[in-house]
């Protein structure tokens, strides 16, 4: 058994660097919010500024230029895992980012909250510590630009059916289907209407319809609804006996996968003490066991 | 320029646990194998390299000496840096031409520490290292501007963990597998394991070489170029320092039967192949490279050590090795090595 033991290398309270004029400079222009950098000989702008060319060797220029603070994400890693020491506490983005002016490009943290934010080009800002002593963790870290934003719209009405809607509920009411036939097509429309569409004449003759009726396509809903029973449940066409127009309804009381082209309905109504003007009154169409059509 | 060689080479089973030994205990292995080899007890000019933040002890490099028995005083020289840059310091010593041997070594042990953050300390202390950035984060904002492609990274680590396997000096991993991140794009088996280990080399010079080695690995070309240390003002995509050091040690003029590349994340693999010109015919890391095993500090000496073991043992004609230090590729050395009397 080989004897272990905890060693802590520290230098207690840190160790003091000085930062010469160059690298002073920039420091101190971050702690007033402001992304400066350092023109070389050879008329780049360097960001970090350094104290040498990295190209030529040459000292830079003494002139220093505002850039930023907005810049351009060049590339990136990201973090999935924060480490102890790392500038955020949550998944975030290393990267190289080309700020506005600059011909270099400042490595630091971009906090974008999803991976899925992250691609070069991204434009991104600094988020500023609210206390700043001069030290390039004063930009917190970087954060995108704002691109999209989200609006709540929510208005309220007060609706009608319109006339011709309002008087077929009413038949629903009833417990009858109410259509309308066409007097230059003579088809007959349900639910009931006031016009062909076809035609785009008025029509007047009025019917009443069965109950009962073809399945002529249908749909297996597997998303709740709050008209539906239960998940999946199956809305079809049915086309009324009398009618040349399929109504959509709710199918019931058969499993989703037996429900077939041709099936023939019948409605199912809702007690009487609970039926209105309303298609709740109707609660479903369920099979009538006769042999299927031909559709 | 003086003739160089390479006359022996030798390396700890590299571990990826502590396994008690010290570092002066660790080195003493490879040495005592190089000395057996040359049959040399003491040496015209010593070099080591090693990091005392992996110790996290001052002048830990020093207690090293005592592997040596450094007595009568010996002439001896250090480098904080990766033991190739040892062998380079002790590769211009005997250009000197007043003496013709020289013992290079390097040890590490990154399992008593988190080398991810110990090497936050090679980082620039005004605009880096604040930031807590660890060498994984900053080797991800490499592979990113790299973009290489994952089957050819994956390709890489597969390569590499197989001939580590067939190492016995080396790590035993298992062929990569799973999607998580480490940091993105780098995937946790992209990145070279914590590894303890040392390794040591004797360079001859001339005559001496010829004496003491069957087919000693001639230094071609040595050469080492560094670039800027702040990322934001380098291309990562490539290194324009590797290339600098290919040309000057002349590397481009044959082509190499082996390459050891100092490449501790895949795609640093894909960026060296680039910068130092690497033919596709060209077997690289056939030890399995740093992906296999990683002693920091030794690890780029070995390159050289593994390169050089090729030509020695006759399996190579011409052969690259290459060291790194740095965050991204920032230093380079490159080393060409050849065959022949």
């Amino acid at each position: 058994m080989i004897p272990r033991t905890r060693h802590v290398l520290e230098f207690p309270g840190g160790y003091t660097r000085t930062t010469g004029p160059v690298i002073g400079r920039f420091l101190t222009e971050l702690r007033d919010r402001r992304l400066v950098g350092v023109r070389t000989a050879t008329g780049r702008t360097l960001v970090p500024p350094l104290e040498y060319d990295p190209d030529t060797g040459d000292a830079v220029t003494g002139e220093f230029v505002e850039v930023g603070p907005a810049g351009t994400v060049e590339s990136w890693s990201w973090a999935g895992s924060p480490r102890a020491g790392h500038p955020l506490d949550r998944p975030f983005a290393w990267a190289l980012i080309r700020l506005d002016g600059a011909d270099t490009s400042l490595l630091h943290a971009v906090d974008a909250g999803d991976v899925r934010a992250m691609r070069p080009g991204l434009r991104v800002r600094p988020r500023w510590r609210a206390e700043r002593t001069g030290r390039v963790t004063d930009i917190e870290c970087f954060v995108p630009e704002v691109t999209a934003m989200t609006a709540s719209v929510r208005v309220e009405y007060t609706v009608t059916p319109g006339l011709a809607l309002a008087h077929f509920l009413s038949g629903i009411a009833r417990g009858v289907f109410l259509g309308s036939r066409c007097g230059s097509c003579g088809k007959v429309y349900v639910p009931y209407r006031l016009s062909c569409p076809e035609c785009g004449v008025a029509v007047t003759e009025e019917v009443e319809l069965p109950g009962t009726g073809t399945v002529t396509t249908f749909a297996i809903n597997n998303l709740p609804d709050p008209r539906a029973p239960e998940v999946p449940f199956v809305s079809a066409y049915v086309l009324l006996d009398g009618a040349d127009i399929p109504m959509i309804v709710l199918i019931g009381e058969i499993p989703a996968h037996e429900v077939r082209e041709g099936m023939r309905v019948r409605a199912v109504w809702a007690p009487e003490s609970g039926r209105g003007p309303s298609m709740d009154s109707v609660r479903w169409f369920a099979p009538t066991g006769e042999p299927d059509e031909e559709v | 320029m003086r003739e160089v060689a390479v006359v022996a080479f030798a390396q700890t089973r590299h571990s990826a646990v502590d396994e008690g030994s010290s570092e002066p205990e660790m080195i003493l292995g490879p040495l005592e194998e190089v000395r057996r080899a040359t049959g040399l007890r003491r040496f015209g000019f010593t070099c080591s390299g090693s990091c005392d933040y992996l110790a996290g002890a001052p002048f830990s490099f020093v207690s090293a000496l005592d592997a040596l028995g450094a007595w009568p005083p010996i002439s001896e020289s250090h480098v904080e840096m990766d033991a190739a840059w040892a062998l380079y310091e002790a590769w211009a010593r005997l250009q000197h031409g007043d003496v013709d041997s020289a013992l290079v070594y390097g040890f590490g042990k990154s399992s008593q520490g988190d080398l991810r953050e110990i090497m936050t300390l090679q980082l620039d202390p005004y605009y880096l290292a604040p930031l807590g950035l660890d060498q994984v984060s900053l080797a991800a904002l490499q592979a990113s501007a790299v973009a290489a492609d994952r089957a050819e990274l994956d390709e890489i680590v597969r390569r590499s963990r197989a001939a580590g396997r067939a190492n016995p000096h080396a790590l035993d991993l298992p062929d990569p597998e799973g999607e998580e991140f480490e940091v993105a794009p780098l995937r946790p088996y992209d990145i070279a394991p914590i590894t303890d280990g040392a390794a040591a080399v004797v360079l001859a010079a001339g005559d001496l070489a010829r004496e003491l080695c069957e087919r000693p690995a001639w230094i071609k070309g040595v050469a080492h170029r560094i670039e800027p240390h702040y990322p934001g003002m380098r291309d990562l995509a490539r290194s324009a320092s590797a290339a600098a050091a290919a040309r000057a040690a002349g590397a481009g003029k044959g082509q190499p039967d082996v390459a050891e590349l100092h490449a501790q994340f895949s795609h640093e693999e894909v960026v060296l192949r680039r910068a130092l010109d690497i033919p596709g015919a060209t077997s690289v890391n056939p030890s399995g490279g740093p992906l296999a095993a990683n002693p920091v500090m030794a690890t780029g000496l070995i390159r050289i050590g593994e390169a050089a073991r090729h030509v020695m043992e006759g399996r190579a004609g011409r052969a690259v090795a290459h060291a790194a230090g740095g965050p991204c590729l920032q230093h380079n050395l490159v080393a060409v090595l050849e065959g022949g009397r």
